[in-house]
């Protein structure tokens, strides 16, 4: 039986009203050994901070999810998951699968965010195999001030690689 | 050819709802090779779910105005299986339709004794409810005399990346579908359908409620391999 699905729909400019509380921004505590903060801007096609989007990160240690603030900031405190995603085309690097939702996004956009201190782990990595080194660069974090920084670009010369899920 | 079980899903390259311009990816999105393994996260390891968290005509002294309605039905996964202790967060305008959220500018009155926002867990054979007002329709800016038709926002979160959802629930018989850019960006009529409630008679509380059914489908709990007309 295969049931068809039901459609995505934008989440709109108020999501703060019902998602603001139920999954937070730390995956691990401040404290935890090896906790790390994730933090970056999410940015349009002109540019610009977008103030009203909605990330979510995945990984077998749990969820984080937050909003972004009225300059496109947003941060999640999280552990670097194990190298556990095997499939057949090799081993994956550690990396956290990302949602991001916004108004203007009708369907949420899929991206991964990989670990710049996994040289040898990346380089093995078939999907950032895939592509161009410009494309990889967007889904590898850059160290910053003690914490990751991940930014994603919606659009423009350094659109975000995005994944059909 | 059939169709990709993701062609459902509304392109975000859908040039008619105006915030889509400079916020749609422009490069085509790339195909992540399939997964043997599930990709799970625990859920909610130590949330508590209140037990009127679902009822949002009770979360104030007073009652909100409105016409009271029970929305309630099933989430499955395309496979049939039922999701037991997904999340579902709900949010909605008021019946006057608007949000109680700052940045909502529509005239209509807010309404003290309504917040518009909702959850709960789905029980062991994946059903919801939520007890609530029906929303009012409002008017905004990407077109001329734009009006979004009423609508509910449900947001379902499960174990599996592969599930997430976020999607909206509209009303029968509404008149404003066919010139809502949100909701006609869904390809298909058939599709469009699957966002509408159906009025249910055995939902309707006597001398008390109105009930919608409405049932939601999600991905399998694998992520799906390449579809014969997946982007390259």
């Amino acid at each position: 039986m295969t049931l068809p699905l039901t459609p995505s729909q934008t989440v709109g400019p108020f999501f703060r009203i019902g998602l603001a509380t139920t999954i937070g921004a730390h995956v691990a505590g401040e404290g935890t050994p090896g906790a790390v903060r994730i933090s970056g801007q999410v940015f349009d096609g002109a540019g610009e901070p977008v103030p009203d989007g909605l990330i979510e990160t995945w990984q077998a240690e749990g969820a984080g999810r937050c909003p972004t603030d009225d300059e496109g900031h947003f941060a999640i405190v999280t552990t670097k998951p194990a190298r556990n995603a095997v499939d057949h085309s090799g081993v994956e690097a550690p990396h956290l699968d990302v949602s991001v939702f916004a108004r203007g996004l009708l369907t949420r956009l899929v991206t991964r965010m990989y670990f710049p201190d996994e040289d040898e782990a990346n380089a093995a990595d078939p999907v950032l195999g895939s592509l161009s080194d410009a494309e990889r660069a967007t889904l590898v974090a850059v160290t910053d001030d003690g914490g990751l920084r991940f930014d994603i670009h919606l659009q423009g010369a350094r659109e975000t690689v995005f994944f059909d899920r | 050819m059939a169709p990709s079980s993701r062609s459902v899903h509304p392109p975000n390259d859908s040039p008619a709802y105006g915030s889509s311009l400079l916020r749609a990816p422009k490069q085509p999105l790339r195909v992540q090779p399939g997964r043997l393994g599930e990709l799970t996260a625990p859920l909610l390891a130590g949330e508590t779910i209140g037990t009127l968290d679902h009822d949002l005509t009770r979360q104030h002294d007073g009652e909100p105005l409105g016409e009271r309605i029970t929305i309630s039905g099933r989430v499955l996964d395309e496979d049939g299986n039922p999701l037991a202790g997904a999340l579902i967060e709900v949010w909605q305008a008021n019946a006057s339709g608007r949000y109680a959220h700052l940045s909502d500018q529509h005239p209509a009155p807010l309404d003290p004794n309504f917040s518009g926002a909702g959850r709960c867990l789905t029980d062991a054979e994946g059903g919801y409810r939520f007890i609530t007002i029906k929303p009012g329709a409002y008017p905004w800016r990407n077109h001329p005399n734009a009006w979004r038709p009423a609508h509910v926002h449900f947001s379902v979160f499960s174990a599996a990346f592969t599930q997430r959802l976020i999607t909206q629930m509209y009303f029968p018989g509404d008149p404003l579908f066919a010139q809502d850019p949100v909701l006609m960006s869904v390809p298909d009529e058939e599709s469009r359908q699957r966002l509408v409630a159906r009025w249910s008679l055995e939902l309707t509380e006597p001398e008390w409620s109105l009930g919608y059914a409405w049932d939601i489908v999600v991905a399998g709990r694998q992520a799906t391999p390449l579809d014969d007309d997946a982007p390259e």
